[in-house]
């Protein structure tokens, strides 16, 4: 089994393993940001250049440096390397550069956006980004487009990281999603107008890292961070029934898959159990979602655990 | 007078044609290679003969041809890389129309040497007429049994494809080229694995260039180590040159390797100098993607040696104080032209075709040409040439494919060599509008 060493720490990994996923099992903030790789789709990465790592020595047997930054999803690792990420100053630069590329287009509309609070793209500009921005020109923008009735595409917020491309490519048979154009004025579409006809095409909702495609059933209802986040399950014939339910209250706001720390979903969620499921009596609550500490999301959120041992008070 | 390898028939009238071609000594070659050779001394030739990738980054042929896995029972293919949409390079175009034959005997002794059964034409979709002649050429070989089952009675099938591209720069990478081939949107893969790898649907696959395709008919014919005595150093052979710019005789020209730019530019057998008297002022040696060279360092090199038309001397100085030989295609500016405007075009040409995968290069290059807009139309600030190569140095490197190198290198090179032009652009909005147009009579307020 390989060794890789990723800011000083060594880990030993499968083969095969890439740098991305053995920072991931070391853990903490060595692991490289990650805009376009999603470990629950069977093609994903290397697009968005967020995770570009540099890779001082190659392996054991050739330990020539690699002459460029590679990206860390998508690159192997081998016995004996070396990597550096936050140790890197290369890295941090040619990153910073791409957070800057990644915004130079991006209408930064957070205050109105329904992601903010829970957006990959606004984290990783906190940790990398500028406080201000050297692009003078107008941005580019799109109408906003329906992906059938209960998803909204606003491609203006888009960074084209494929993840909801794959997506639908592994659930439906045949291409009904994809990108049209080239360039910056690429733009997802389901030529043209069209909804995609699956189950489970509401999980581009969840794999997408920004604002793009959102939930209809949700769009402006409420601040993410005014709602808490609970884990539920129904009994469902078509998924898991494992979800996060937002609730308000008493009152369910939208379904979600549950995510992990790195914004992915454990399970793919239906359809009906995100759009159609707000009814509070068709779930069982297990519980609050833990969420991580200093995410704004947690404000007025209460976690509870056994050993807390609270009493119902009255 | 250097000899000619590509174009020597090219001029034989209706060489286009079958009986012509034939009558000239064409296949000739296959027949020797299938009758005499066996696929790996094929390649060996090839090996010998220090063929270097025309396709612009000059990888050894012979060596990328030993790269190519052979799983049992797994199909090979070789990819003929017609797609030539690189500003500058307008050379594989005139081969194809002029003498089809050429390339058609060179990707048969090509497929032989690699074992393949299918091989493909890539051609740029808007060479429709090229693709036409290429298909009667073909048919003309299949009627002629140099091409179909069992090849002269060798045993040897190959059966061959000429399938355009829609209009996509980026279909010239090797790997967008195969996913369009496959009937994909033509974005670059990650690499690895290499297309010797996994290639066309899955299987192990050889990309070339038309004119080092071409190039190996002779190479068959009168061996690797003849070929090899053409040239200088490791850039053995002879190469087209698609010379244009402001040059008394644009053209496609065939050049022995190793000869002196400062022939090639001024003698009368090739470009016969700057057109009109002007004086030299730049020069883009090797297509767009190359970066520029100021009038003091085309002919010769910092070093004050002489600068020649080669892989390694074309190269000398590094990119600091020098550029590269890449697809051949050599672009002369004269004291007239402005290099802002130029670098602006050239930009604005990437921007256009970035396929909009990664990041740095969909946004990079669509803001490194609106900034160079600006400042070509009098709205630069003294910030924006910093702010340039800021963005450009964020592209390079960072990017999958070298489309983004190519965006970021002219962009950098201008910047480099004349930064005072582009410092007169912004300091002296009026005057280099009324000197690049004449338009501009009221002074405008730079914003
Ligand atoms: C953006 C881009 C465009 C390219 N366009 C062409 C092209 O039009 N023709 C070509 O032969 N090679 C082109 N190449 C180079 C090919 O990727 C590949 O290296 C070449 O076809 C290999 O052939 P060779 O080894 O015979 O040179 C291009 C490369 C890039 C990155
Ligand atoms: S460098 Fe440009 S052209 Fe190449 S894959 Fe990236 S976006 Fe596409
Ligand atoms: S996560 Fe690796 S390139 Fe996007």
């Amino acid at each position: 089994m390989p060794k890789v060493t990723i800011d000083g720490h060594t880990i030993e990994v499968a083969e095969g393993t890439t740098i991305l996923n053995a920072a991931r099992q070391i853990g903490g903030d060595l692991v490289p940001p990650a805009m376009c790789y999603y470990s629950k789709l069977d093609v994903s990465g290397g697009k968005c250049r967020t995770c570009l790592v540099e890779v001082t020595k190659g392996s054991e047997k050739d330990p020539r440096p690699m002459p460029k930054l590679v990206a860390s999803c998508s690159t192997p690792v081998m016995d004996g390397m070396e990597v550096g990420n936050k140790s890197s100053a290369k890295v941090m630069d040619a990153r910073k550069g791409v957070v800057e590329f990644l915004l130079i287009n991006h209408p930064l509309d957070c205050p109105i956006c329904d992601q903010a609070g829970e957006c990959d793209l606004q984290n990783l500009s906190y940790e990398h980004g500028a406080s201000g921005s050297r692009y003078e020109e107008d941005k580019r923008t799109f109408e906003k487009i329906d992906i059938g009735p209960n998803i909204q595409l606003h491609m203006t917020r888009c960074i084209l990281c494929y993840r909801c491309v794959n997506t639908v490519d592994q659930i439906t048979d045949s291409r009904v999603h994809g990108v049209l154009n080239r360039g910056d004025h690429s733009e997802i579409g389901t030529y043209i107008h069209n909804s995609i006809e699956n189950d489970f095409s509401g999980n581009v909702i969840d794999v997408c890292p920004v604002g793009a495609l959102t939930d209809k059933t949700f769009r402006f209802k409420s601040r993410v961070w005014f709602l808490n986040p609970m884990n539920a399950h129904c009994k469902c014939d078509k998924c898991s029934g494992e979800a996060v339910v937002w609730m308000f209250g008493d009152e369910i706001y939208r379904v979600t898959g549950r995510k992990d720390q790195y914004g992915e979903v454990k399970d793919f969620i239906c359809n009906t159990c995100r759009f159609d499921s707000k009814d509070l009596a068709k779930w069982t609550i297990e519980g609050p979602r833990h969420i991580e500490r200093g995410s704004i999301i947690g404000q007025g959120h209460y976690e509870l655990k056994p050993e807390d041992n609270i009493k119902e008070i009255g | 007078m250097g000899r000619k390898i590509l174009l020597e028939k090219i001029n034989v009238e209706n060489i286009h044609t079958y009986d012509v071609y034939r009558k000239e000594g064409g296949y000739e070659a296959v027949e020797k290679a299938l009758k005499k050779m066996t696929p790996d001394e094929v390649v060996e030739e090839v090996k010998k003969s220090g063929l270097r990738g025309r396709g612009g980054a000059g990888f050894p042929a012979g060596m990328k041809w030993s790269f190519i896995a052979k799983p049992e029972g797994v199909p090979r293919y070789l990819l003929c890389n017609a797609d030539e949409s690189e500003p500058g390079t307008f050379k594989d175009r005139y081969l194809m129309e002029k003498n089809p034959h050429l390339l058609i005997e060179g990707m048969i002794l090509s497929s032989y040497a690699l074992g393949c059964n299918t091989s493909y034409i890539y051609i740029r979709g808007e060479f429709m007429w090229i693709l036409r002649i290429l298909e009667k050429a073909i048919a003309e070989a299949y009627t002629n049994g140099w091409l179909g089952k069992n090849i002269k009675g060798s045993g040897y099938n190959l059966d061959l494809y000429v399938t355009p591209g829609a209009g996509a720069y980026i279909c010239g990478e090797e790997t967008a080229l195969i996913e369009s081939l496959e009937g994909k949107r033509g974005n670059p893969r990650m690499k690895p694995p290499f297309p010797a790898i996994k290639g066309l649907w899955q299987c192990p696959s050889v990309v070339n260039n038309v004119e080092t395709l071409a190039s190996v008919v002779s190479i068959v014919n009168n061996g690797g180590d003849e070929y090899a005595k053409i040239g200088i150093g490791r850039s053995t052979g002879t190469k087209l040159i698609s010379a244009c710019g402001n040059i008394s005789k644009p053209g496609v020209y065939e050049i022995e390797l190793g000869l002196s730019v400062e022939e090639f530019l001024y003698s009368d057998e090739y470009c016969g100098g700057i057109k009109d008297g002007k004086r030299l002022k730049a020069c883009v040696p090797g297509g767009s993607s190359v970066p520029i060279l100021p009038h003091y360092l085309v002919t010769k090199t910092s070093a004050g040696e002489q600068r020649l038309m080669s892989y390694e001397s074309l190269a000398d100085g590094g990119f600091a104080t020098g550029s590269m030989l890449g697809s051949g295609g050599f672009i002369v500016f004269d004291e007239d032209q402005c290099i802002v405007r130029n670098t602006w075009n050239f930009t604005r040409f990437y921007h256009h075709e970035s396929c909009g995968q990664c990041s740095p290069c969909r946004e990079g290059t669509g803001w490194m040409e609106k900034v160079l807009h600006r400042i070509e139309n009098g709205h630069g600030h003294k910030h924006d040439i910093d702010l340039l190569w800021d963005v450009q140095r964020k592209i390079e490197g960072n990017t999958i494919c070298p489309l983004g190198d190519a965006a970021a290198w002219p962009v950098a090179a201008a910047i480099r060599h004349f930064r005072e032009e582009f410092e007169w652009h912004i300091n002296e909005p009026v005057k280099c509008l009324e000197k690049n147009y004449g338009l501009v009579k009221e002074p405008v307020l730079a914003i």
